[in-house]
Order: structure tokens, then sequence, then C-alpha cells
């Protein structure tokens, strides 16, 4: 179980997208976790086959938990047991959480009754006869079914856990509120960023009618697809800047100090409905075209809405840019995502009395507020930062 | 296709860009920034598909003529020759 984010604890294994003998490739999807933040899809660390999947489904499972066991080319599977007690997994490294590592096959506190009383009698009675996984007996257990009336489809006819799923009459495994999960986690980041990044701030209120009347023509005669929006613009004047001011653009730990990131990836914070933010990042966008930038950030905007985020993008942001859209408030100073060291708060434009050329002119403007960490940068950087981001925003045909 | 294939139409693209908005709920004059709370970028993914299913190209100045489903039914049945 990866951690997607510094203060994830667990996660809870929803779905398989692969299967014992498949191929895998680093990077591939190959599992969807539930979190505090929504679902988000596992990708592997290893390229190999797919030997074992060894963690239970539906269980909350602290960060660290073995998932799979995925074997390199030409690797002997480990010795010792396989499948059946395989579910005897080690404890995690980095994580000294008291809670059992398996779940006592009682109903959990938190959840409520089952509608179907005979959930409660003990799960899991060995049925002699027809082979199941552990998972699968568990899960049988909880939910009530009866396992000689269930066909298997795993090896041999054994019974898998989706058998079982698929037999229940009705599987509803109650979920934990998803918007009080995620004001937790918000809480829970919010308040470590608060408690331990001395935040300093620095505000600049920028012309952006250059930018928008750039992509008023260039949209116009484009299809929907093709299109455009200021955000695009604002990200990519960001990563501009993030890569010259590199006091901006990585990570701090306690441990290590600050470590500058090579790379620039975004976090791009999208509001979502009922409550709650995620940030997922873009991946190496400094060489990244406007046109890929504004694809890019449509597809981590589609995804947070489907709840198919990846755990890659949640973790590998290296600063965030937080907008308010084209309309709402003028100005937003924002709180750092840990372990990020910088956020740049970017207000709704408005339209307000500019001077140019020594002639008061209406003008759309934008507050930019960038949010930096003291323990990493000084007020000199951080205006260089914006400094940047201006001369970007100012030629946006080089964006 | 009447308005009222139309103002479905128009819902069920709705809640496939914004899959948690369940369409029975939204009424005829909700806003779908100000009410629904699509952003920009779901605005404009809304647009595309429907550019996608009807062929309608909508122009960034028309976008407040499909603010809400009442409006984009009638500015939609304009577009595609049914008013």
């Amino acid at each position: 179980m990866p951690s997607l984010g510094s203060d994830m604890e667990s996660g809870r294994l929803v779905e398989w997208l692969v299967a014992p003998g498949d191929r895998v490739n680093r990077g591939d999807v190959i599992a969807v976790v539930e979190t505090q933040k929504g679902a988000i899809e596992i990708e592997s660390f290893d390229a190999g086959i797919v030997h074992e999947l060894t963690a239970p489904m539906n269980e909350d499972l602290p960060v660290g938990t073995p998932l799979a066991v995925i074997l390199a080319e030409g690797e002997e599977p480990p010795a010792g047991p396989t499948a059946p007690t395989a579910t005897a997994e080690p404890a995690p490294e980095t994580e000294p959480v008291a809670e059992p590592e398996r779940p006592a096959p009682v109903a959990e506190p938190e959840r409520p009754a089952p509608a179907v009383p005979v959930a409660a009698s003990p799960p899991a009675q060995p049925d002699a006869i027809r082979p199941a996984s552990p998972a699968a007996r568990k899960r049988a257990g909880e939910l009530g079914v009866d396992l000689t009336g269930v066909s298997g489809t795993g090896p041999g006819g054994a019974i898998v856990l989706a058998d079982v799923e698929r037999a229940a009459p009705t599987a509803p495994r109650p979920a934990p509120n998803p918007v009080e999960e995620m004001r937790k986690a918000i809480a829970a980041a919010m308040t470590r960023a608060k408690r331990t990044i001395p935040h300093y701030y620095l505000s600049e209120t920028l012309d952006v009618d250059p930018a928008m009347r750039f992509l008023e023509e260039r949209n116009a005669d484009k299809p929907p697809t093709e299109r455009v929006l200021l955000g695009a613009l604002f990200v990519r004047a960001t990563v501009l800047a993030a890569a010259k001011v590199k006091e901006m653009n990585g990570h701090y730990t306690e441990e290590s100090g600050f470590a500058p990131s090579k790379e620039v990836n975004p976090g791009v914070a999208i509001a979502l409905r009922g409550g709650g933010l995620v940030a997922p990042a873009l991946a190496d966008a400094v060489n990244m075209t406007l046109e890929e930038t504004m694809s890019g950030m449509r597809d981590l905007v589609s995804r947070a809405r489907a709840g198919r985020l990846r755990a890659s993008e949640m973790t590998r942001g290296t600063i965030t840019i937080s907008s308010l859209g084209e309309t709402g408030a003028e100005a937003m100073t924002g709180v750092i995502f840990p372990p990020q060291v910088a956020l740049v708060g970017l207000g709704a434009p408005h339209l307000r009395p500019w001077i140019v050329d020594g002639a008061i002119v209406p003008r759309h403007v934008v507050t930019l507020t960038l949010s930096a960490d003291h323990r990493v940068s000084d007020g000199r950087r951080a205006a260089r930062f914006i400094s940047e981001f201006e001369t970007a925003l100012k030629t946006p045909e080089a964006l | 296709m009447t308005p009222e294939d139309l103002r479905r139409l128009f819902l069920e693209e709705l809640s496939r860009i914004a899959p948690d908005i369940d369409p029975a709920t939204v009424a005829d004059d909700d806003h779908i920034q100000d009410d629904l709370e699509l952003d920009s970028m779901d605005v404009l993914n809304l647009v595309s598909a429907l550019h996608e299913k009807l062929g309608v190209d909508i122009p960034e100045a028309d976008y407040p003529q499909i603010a809400t489903p009442r409006l984009a039914a009638a500015y939609l049945a304009a577009r595609t020759g049914e008013a």
C-alpha cells in the first residue's frame, strides 16, 4: 500500500486490474485503492509477471502493506507458502501502527450491522470440499454467503473474492462518508502545513489583458477540444518561473531538509463538488507546449471528477497552483501542501482602472499571491519568482 | 431532435462530465457554474461533448446561452435548426 500523501495512514483495496500471470510494466495501473481523497489508481513499482495478489480486498490496509508479488523475468517464486497462507504479511516497515495487521474476524466497529443477520455468525467456516481463497472466505463470512452454492472461477475452480461478491445478494459495503473522509485528510495535511511550515507571502497584481486577448484570438476559430483556458497560461508561467527559481520547486522533509526537484511537476488544485480539494500533478512540465499543458490539465480534471487519479499524480507535485477561476474573489493566500515549499494562489480576473503609458485605462487584473516556505527561501527569491511569472505572462504566445 | 430531447442530452452530457451530479436533481434554471459548481474546465469539456454529439460548435461568446438546462435546450434547438 503506497503512501499517497504525507497524511495518509491506510487505504482500502477495492479493485484489482490485473490477475496472476499477467505481465506488467513499471507504471502500469494495477489496482484501485479507496483513500480519504477518493479512489486512486495504483501503479506497479516494478516490471514482471504478477505471481500473486496477497492483500485482502475491502479492508483498511496500513501504508506499507504488501499488495502483490511480482516476479522479474526468470525470477523464481519466493520459497515457502503460497496463496493459502500468504496473508501472513510482514508488518509495514515505516508505520509503527498499533492496530492488528489482520483484523479479527468480527465486524469492524465502524461498520453498521448488515441487514442480513446471518452475517453475525462467525465468518469463514471452512468448507473442506470447495477450495476458496482466504479473502473469499472472509468476505463470504461478512456477507453471509454460503460457499457451497458459489461457483469458483479461480485456479482449479477455487472460489475467489470476485465470485463471492457476485454471489452476494447485495454487497453493500458501508463506505465511510467520502466528504467527511476528505475533510479529515485536508485537515491533517493543512494542520501539519501550518504547524511546521513557516509561511511567508508576497503578492502582485498583474495585468492579464494581453493574455486574455491572446486566448480570445487563438480560441476564436478553434473547436472546443483545442481551446485553451487562462488557467493553462498560469500553469505554464508557474512552471517556467519554478524552473528558474529552484527554491520554490521541490520537497522539504525534516530528515533531509530541502531537496530541489530537477523536474517541475505542477500540482493543479481542483475543487470537488460537495466539498474537498485534490491537487494532482502534471509530470515534468517544463518541456510541454501550452497545448500539452492544457490537455494534461483537462485530463486531470476529468479523472478527478471520475475518481480515477493515479497514485503518482497525487505525490509527485513539486509546486501547487490554486486558481479561483474566472469569477469569484480577487485574491487568495493559500496554505502550502507539504512536503512542497511553495503555492501560487491566483484570484479571479477583475476589471480595474489601470495605468498604461501614463493613461488610466480599464484592464483585467489578477492578483497573484505566492506562499513560500521560510526554511527554504526569503522574500527576495519569492519576488524573483513573481517577476519571472509576470514576464512569462506578458508574452503569452511564447508560452 | 425536440427541445426536450436536447434538454435530456444536455443533462446526460453534464452528468458524464460531472458524474457526481444526478441529472434527476437538476432544475431547469440551475446555473451550471453558480448552482452546479462546474468550473471553466468542466464547461469546456461539456461544450466539447455537445460539439461531438450534435456537431454544434459553441463559441466562447455563447457560453452564457447554455448556462442553464432551459437556456441550453433553446440554444441547441436554434443551432440545430429545430426551433
